[in-house]
C-alpha cells in the first residue's frame, strides 16, 4: 500500500481554489517532491496531509488512515517540518529535543538527533539566539526525533546558503537510506532533482506533470543547439541547415530540435565543408528547470524567485 | 511496539519545562512575583503600623495587605500569565508545532495550567513567608484549610478565565492588554491595593459581581483576626467557582491552535544564513 494516497483533493479558501482535483501517490520509502510556484497549492496540500487543515473534497490516506481522524497513533509515525513555525525561544537546543522527543514511542537519543541535524555544537545554546539556518535545523531535528516512517518537509531549505543546503540534503538522503518516506515541497529545482525519486509539478492547485526527474526531462525531447556565427558569414548562407524558428541574437544562433544527431551533422558538415570553426558550439539536453519553466510558462506570475538558487 | 510514555510523566515534564521557561523570562518573573513583593514592602512602610477598616471591621494593616497581595499574586500567575503566554505561543506557531506531535492536547494544556499553578503556589508562599518574617504576619493553623481551599478554587477559576481570554482575543498583544485592563481596575476596587472603608454602593456591587473581590476577601479572611476559624466564606467561593466554570466553557469552545485559519504563523527567518557555514 502507498504511504500517501491523494484522490481528487479539493481545498478552497472562500472563492480562491487552492487545490483542485489533485491526485497522486507516494510509495513507501520514496522521496516525492511537490514542485511549484508560491501559491501553487504545495503547502495547502501538505498541511491537509499533516492533519492541520480540513479539505473540501476528495479522499486522502496517510499511512493507511485519514489524517483528520489519525490522532495520536498517526502523529507518532509521522514527522512534520512546517514551512514556518516557532519553537519555545527560552529553551536550549538540547532541552527542546528532549522535551519534544519525550512524547514519541520510538524516540531517538538527544545526542543522536543533535549529531544528525548538525547541531552538536549548539546543544547548549538558547534557541532564541540561533541564526535562521540553525533554527531550520532544529525544525528538522524535531521532525526526526520520533523516528518517523513518513517525514513531511515543507520547503526545508528556503533561505539557506548553498553549503547549508548541501548539508541538509545529506541529512535527508541519509534518512532515506533508513527507509523513511519523504514528502518534500520546494521551489528549488536542483533540490527536487537532487533528492526526489519522483516529482509532481503543481500549478494553480493542479498536478500538471509527474515522474522521475529524468523522465520529465526525457519527455521534453527538444535538444538545444547553439553556436556563434563567425565574422564574415551571414545567416542566409546556412540555408536549410537552420530550422525556420531559430533565434538570432547578434552573432548567437540558437534552435531546438527533436533529431539532434541529424541537426548537428548538418550543421557541422556545412561548417567543415567551408573550413569554418564554430565557436561556442553547444548541444544541451534540457534541465529540470527548463522543463519546469516550460510547463508553467503560460503562468503570468512567473518571477525570478522561482528559479532562485537553482543555478550552478 | 514500544509503550506510550506515561501520561503522568509527560504532564510532569511539561510543567517542569514551562516553569523553567517562565523563570528565563525576566519581565514575567518581575511582574508576576517581584512586583507584588515590592508593593507589600511599600504598603507596609507607608501604612504598616496602622489599622484598616473594611466593611466595618478593623484589623492590622499588615494582615490585610499580605493576604490581599498574596491573592493578587495567585491571580497574576494564572489569569494574567496564561492570557499572555497562550496567545504568544499560538502566534509564534508553537501550538501548531505541538499539535503535530503525538502529545495529547490535554497534556499540553495541563502543562501550561499546571505550571501557572506552581508559580502561583511559589508566589503565595514567598509572599506569606515575607509577611511572617518581616511583618509579624499571624497565621492561625485553624484557618489554613480555609486559605488552602480558597486558593485552590481561586487559581482554578482564574486559570480558566485566563484561557478564556486567550481564546477570545485574537492577537497576543491585545490579549495581554485585555488581561491587564481587566485585572488592574478590579484590584483597586477589590480591597487589594486600597482598603475601602465605605465604598459607593455601585462600586461595591461591581466589586462583588466580578470574581477578584470574593477571592481576595475570602483569602484575607484567613488572616483576619476578627474572623473566627475555620473562616470559610462559601458564598464568595461559590461566586468565584461560577466564574471559573463560565471561563472553562468559554476556554473550551474558543481554544485555537493557530492565529486564524489559513494565515501563516509568524516566524523569524534570517534571509541569509552565511554565518551558519562552519
Amino acid at each position: 500500500m502507498a504511504a500517501i494516497e491523494v484522490r481528487r483533493l479539493r481545498k478552497t479558501y472562500g472563492s480562491i481554489v487552492a487545490v483542485d482535483d489533485l491526485s497522486f501517490d507516494v510509495q513507501a520509502g520514496e522521496v516525492y517532491a511537490l514542485l511549484g510556484h508560491n501559491g501553487a497549492g504545495k503547502s495547502t496540500t501538505v498541511e491537509i496531509l499533516e492533519g492541520h487543515r480540513d479539505r473540501n473534497g476528495g479522499e486522502v490516506s496517510v499511512l493507511g488512515t485519514d489524517p483528520r481522524a489519525g490522532g495520536r497513533e498517526l502523529r507518532d509515525r509521522i514527522g512534520i517540518v512546517l514551512q514556518s513555525s516557532g519553537i519555545e525561544d527560552e529553551l536550549y537546543v538540547g532541552e527542546a529535543i528532549e522535551l519534544y522527543g519525550a512524547c514519541y514511542r520510538h524516540r531517538r537519543d538527544v545526542t543522536e538527533v543533535l549529531e544528525l541535524a548538525g547541531l552538536a555544537e549548539q546543544a547548549g545554546q538558547r534557541i532564541g539566539t540561533l541564526s535562521g539556518g540553525q533554527r531550520r535545523r532544529i525544525d528538522l531535528a524535531l521532525g526526526i526525533v520520533g523516528r518517523p516512517e513518513l517525514l513531511f518537509l515543507d520547503e526545508p531549505t528556503t533561505g539557506f546558503d548553498p553549503a547549508a543546503r548541501r548539508r541538509s540534503w545529506e541529512l535527508i538522503a541519509s534518512l532515506c537510506g533508513e527507509g523513511t518516506t519523504v514528502l518534500l515541497t520546494t521551489h528549488y529545482l536542483d533540490e527536487a532533482e537532487h533528492l526526489a525519486d519522483r516529482v509532481g509539478v503543481l500549478k494553480a492547485g493542479r498536478l500538471i506533470a509527474e515522474g522521475a526527474p529524468s523522465e520529465l526531462i526525457r519527455a521534453d525531447t527538444e535538444t538545444r543547439v547553439s553556436f556563434e556565427l563567425p565574422d564574415g558569414t551571414s545567416v542566409g548562407e546556412l540555408g536549410d541547415v537552420l530550422p525556420a524558428d531559430s533565434s538570432v541574437v547578434g552573432a548567437r544562433i540558437e534552435y531546438s530540435t527533436k533529431t539532434p544527431t541529424a541537426a548537428v551533422a548538418a550543421l557541422t558538415g556545412w561548417a567543415v565543408a567551408r573550413g569554418i570553426e564554430l565557436s561556442g558550439l553547444s548541444v544541451t539536453r534540457p534541465t529540470l528547470e527548463d522543463v519546469f519553466l516550460g510547463l508553467v510558462a503560460d503562468d503570468a506570475s512567473i518571477d525570478g524567485s522561482v528559479i532562485d538558487g537553482s543555478g550552478p | 511496539m514500544n509503550e506510550w510514555p506515561s501520561s503522568a510523566g509527560l504532564v510532569v515534564r511539561q510543567i517542569r519545562y514551562q516553569v523553567l521557561m517562565f523563570r528565563r523570562v525576566p519581565i514575567a518573573l518581575f511582574f508576576t512575583l517581584v512586583l507584588p513583593l515590592i508593593m507589600l514592602v511599600l504598603f507596609n512602610a507607608l501604612f504598616g503600623d496602622g489599622e484598616v477598616t473594611v466593611d466595618g471591621k478593623t484589623w492590622p494593616t499588615r494582615q490585610f495587605y499580605t493576604g490581599g497581595l498574596a491573592a493578587f499574586t495567585a491571580v497574576s500567575a494564572t489569569y494574567t500569565n496564561l492570557a499572555n503566554m497562550v496567545p504568544i505561543r499560538r502566534e509564534d506557531g508553537v501550538l501548531k508545532r505541538w499539535r503535530g506531535t503525538p502529545l495529547p492536547t490535554w497534556v499540553y494544556l495541563a502543562g501550561m495550567i499546571g505550571s501557572a499553578v506552581v508559580i502561583a503556589v511559589a508566589g503565595v508562599l514567598i509572599m506569606l513567608g515575607l509577611g511572617v518574617v518581616a511583618y509579624d504576619l499571624e497565621v492561625e493553623a485553624a484557618k489554613v484549610p480555609a486559605a488552602a481551599v480558597t486558593f485552590v478554587v481561586g487559581v482554578a477559576a482564574f486559570a480558566a478565565l485566563g484561557m478564556a481570554v486567550a481564546g477570545l482575543i485574537p492577537t497576543a498583544s491585545s490579549a495581554s492588554a485585555v488581561a491587564n485592563a481587566t485585572i488592574l481596575p478590579l484590584a483597586f476596587i477589590s480591597n487589594i491595593f486600597i482598603p475601602i472603608e465605605d465604598p459607593p454602593a455601585w462600586l461595591a456591587t461591581i466589586g462583588d459581581i466580578f470574581p477578584l473581590k470574593p477571592f481576595a476577601s475570602s483569602f484575607q479572611d484567613a488572616f483576619n483576626p476578627l474572623v473566627e476559624a475555620p473562616a470559610f466564606d462559601w458564598g464568595a467561593l461559590a461566586r468565584v467557582a461560577a466564574w471559573g466554570i463560565a471561563g472553562l466553557v468559554v476556554a473550551l469552545t474558543t481554544f485555537r491552535w493557530e492565529p486564524t485559519t489559513g494565515r501563516p504563523t509568524r516566524r523569524r527567518r534570517a534571509s541569509s544564513t552565511t554565518a551558519d557555514v562552519q
